[in-house]
């Protein structure tokens, strides 16, 4: 059910955006880059406080009258933003926490793919020519979390 | 339990292959220091997807002390199936990091013998801790030293910007 899911690097520029595409993909992409300064303020804040153990998921990061973005930082300062639709409020913590694991275990799978460059955007290339068995394992890894992301969008209710 | 000894067998090859007396490659300190420098590369990147994977279930490090604990232990434990001896550190950025009985050492000797030929068994080892630190968000340089086989010491340098 969510309907934009980002993918940003520790440089704060993304790996990975896909929104559901009956939308204005340049309204959630506006949606995701400003979410970035809550993350940043949540890291920070989790930093200064005294408590012992420090979480990954981040939580709600703010509410709009439409939607509800969530955010989730890695230990290698990845983040990853999921942008929900609002009306949807069958949605609870526990099911966002788990597609932010799914989301995170993919994550690391591609970034494990020996032909994956860590810096690069998260692409499956249609075009063949030349380099063809390169191409298939990195064509099947990142094929594998696009269909990964596809399933937590269209995730029947 | 068999990992081990198929990442050490791998290990030792890839090491003769990048070391062996090429006719294209410069068989002098050149050549060598490129294989040192390919083999540091390699290790690199198989830290980068380390640091990734390792702390997944982990939770969020609080400071570099933490993120070198965890090299010397769940790292160490995951690809050597043992923890580092001694972590040491002048609180400056420099971290000493003693293994009394290197793994990938220990088939090579004990003592004094093959002392010379060390160095280019530990340069993805020295790779490994670079990466995983690297995509943990420290930039480092590591550099190995051994005294007497199997035992030997990595040195960290934090780069402070």
């Amino acid at each position: 059910m969510a309907v934009c899911v980002a993918v940003i690097a520790k440089e704060n520029y993304p790996l990975y955006i896909r929104s559901v595409p009956t939308e204005n993909e340049l309204k959630f992409h506006y949606m995701v880059h400003t979410s970035l300064d809550v993350v940043d303020e949540k890291i920070s804040a989790m930093g200064k406080a005294l408590v012992d153990q420090r979480e990954l998921y981040l939580g709600l990061l703010y509410p709009t009258e439409d939607y509800k973005v969530y955010g989730y930082v890695t230990n290698s300062k990845v983040k990853f933003v999921m942008v929900v639709d609002s009306s949807n409020t069958a949605l609870r913590d526990n099911e966002i926490r788990s597609m932010f694991r799914k989301l995170h275990n993919s994550y690391t799978d591609v970034m494990c793919n020996p032909f994956y460059n860590p810096g690069d955007r998260i692409q499956s290339r249609q075009r063949v020519e030349g380099q063809v068995s390169s191409l298939n394992w990195t064509v099947s890894l990142c094929r594998a979390f696009d269909s990964m992301v596809t399933s937590m969008m269209i995730q029947v209710c | 339990m068999v990992d081990a000894v198929l990442f050490e067998l791998l290990h030792t090859e890839m090491v003769a292959e990048l070391w062996a007396p090429d006719s294209d490659l410069d068989p002098g300190p050149g050549g060598q220091r490129t294989s040192l420098q390919v083999l540091e590369g390699v290790g690199f990147r198989v830290g980068q997807a380390l640091g990734e994977r390792l702390p997944r279930e982990m939770l969020a490090f609080r400071e570099e002390l933490d993120v070198l604990k965890f090299l010397c232990k769940d790292l160490w434990g995951a690809v050597f199936q043992k923890q580092m001896d001694s972590l040491r550190t002048n609180h400056q950025g420099t971290y000493i990091l003693q293994d009394s009985s290197f793994p990938l050492l220990v088939h090579v000797g004990s003592g004094l013998q093959y002392l010379e030929e060390a160095p280019k068994f530990l340069a993805f080892t020295c790779g490994l801790l670079r990466g995983t630190l690297s995509t943990l968000g420290i930039k480092s340089l590591v550099s190995a030293s051994v005294a007497a086989l199997p035992a030997c010491k990595f040195q960290v340098v934090i780069e402070r910007s």
